[in-house]
């Protein structure tokens, strides 16, 4: 980042393809849109390029970059909350495909085994229901402490809070987990 | 270790991200206590479960999108742009330099001038009606070929 504050160009791609799967990842599991999620990391990658001659290392990059990164997401989805909630009845029945678009059932043409991806189709979409019912904070912290694995000490400062809150969020996190996903976790006994 | 202060430290002994001495704390409560071990094994299930979505890729015009907004962004100039080139600004230094200096000596004059009038304005009474001066000879004339003109009063 101190090249790229320097004035190499060639550094900020470095950056972008870097994190742009790690952001593009994290934003698609805070919104659950792939469009959205590529919007907002392409903002995230802006704001960093815009505030370079300003880039003090005072924190790790990735603290300043996640920090970035979830104060977007987090007023993206208070934004949209209300309109996602206006799910048609009336929809086809649809599968979440993990490339982000929901795609209408197809699976008897691909898939020989129908039955075992369903299962496996269903098992995937409880996780992210499961995920994506948190409070937004707590989905936060559950992403960047499991699928960044960031230290406790990062997440708090992405966050603003401290270190104690942080453990209390993502215990309180694994424990709605926990009893949401309670069919899968009595198979995985 | 109570239970309740397992609450803080039972993710980081699943992650195993506890120091030594707090990993083997924790480990003698769950010795002794079924709930927390329990919990523990449904956390380790739980952290199992999350692993099993998997990850996106970004599109392939992810970057050229990044680089056609940041190559939109205008071009912020430093305030050290405004400053003219070193051999401008020494001559424009100079320039400003010279025509304080001029103004100031020009003032002075002005100032100068004002006062010898105050003086000769002062004594205008004085020597508009100083009878010497009348019976002063006339001023004598330089010789400009051998004609002397009479003094005009």
């Amino acid at each position: 980042m101190l090249d790229v504050k320097a004035g190499d160009e060639q550094s900020f791609t470095l950056l972008l393809h870097r994190y742009r799967s790690p952001l593009v990842n994290f934003l698609y599991r805070m919104v659950r849109n792939r469009e959205q999620a590529e919007d907002l990391a392409q903002e995230v990658f802006l704001r960093v390029y815009r505030a370079r001659e300003d880039y003090v290392p005072s924190a790790k990059f990735t603290t300043w970059l996640f920090r970035i990164a979830t104060n977007l997401a987090l007023n993206s989805v208070r934004d949209t909350r209300y309109q996602r909630m206006e799910i048609s009845l009336d929809a086809p029945v649809t599968v979440d495909a993990e490339d982000g678009e929901e795609k209408t059932l197809d699976v008897a043409e691909k898939h020989p085994n129908i039955e075992q991806h369903l299962v496996e189709e269903t098992r995937k979409k409880m996780i992210r229901h499961a995920i994506e019912k948190l409070p937004e904070k707590q989905r936060a912290a559950v992403l960047l402490h499991k699928y960044q694995e960031l230290d406790y000490g990062e997440i708090a400062k992405i966050l603003q809070c401290s270190e104690s809150a942080l453990k209390s969020l993502l215990f309180r996190a694994y424990e709605t987990l926990r009893v949401e996903l309670a069919p899968l976790v009595a198979q995985g006994k | 270790m109570s239970c309740s202060r397992m609450e803080k430290k039972i993710l980081g002994y699943v992650d195993g991200r506890l120091k030594e001495s707090e990993r083997l704390e924790v480990e003698k409560h769950l010795a002794a206590c079924a709930a927390c071990r329990l919990r523990v094994n449904e956390f380790r299930a739980v952290s199992g479960l999350l692993d099993e979505l998997p990850m996106i890729e970004p599109s392939a015009a992810f970057d050229l999108r990044v680089h056609a907004r940041v190559a939109a962004e205008p071009v912020k100039q430093s305030w050290w742009a405004w400053f003219p080139a070193p051999r401008v600004a020494i001559a424009a230094a100079m320039l400003v330099v010279a025509t304080v200096w001029v103004g100031t000596r020009s003032k002075n004059n002005q100032q100068q001038i004002a006062q010898d009038d105050v003086t000769v304005l002062e004594n205008y009474d004085v020597l508009s009606n100083f009878e010497p001066l009348t019976e002063l000879p006339p001023p004598v004339q330089a010789d400009d070929g051998g004609q002397q003109q009479s003094p005009q009063m």
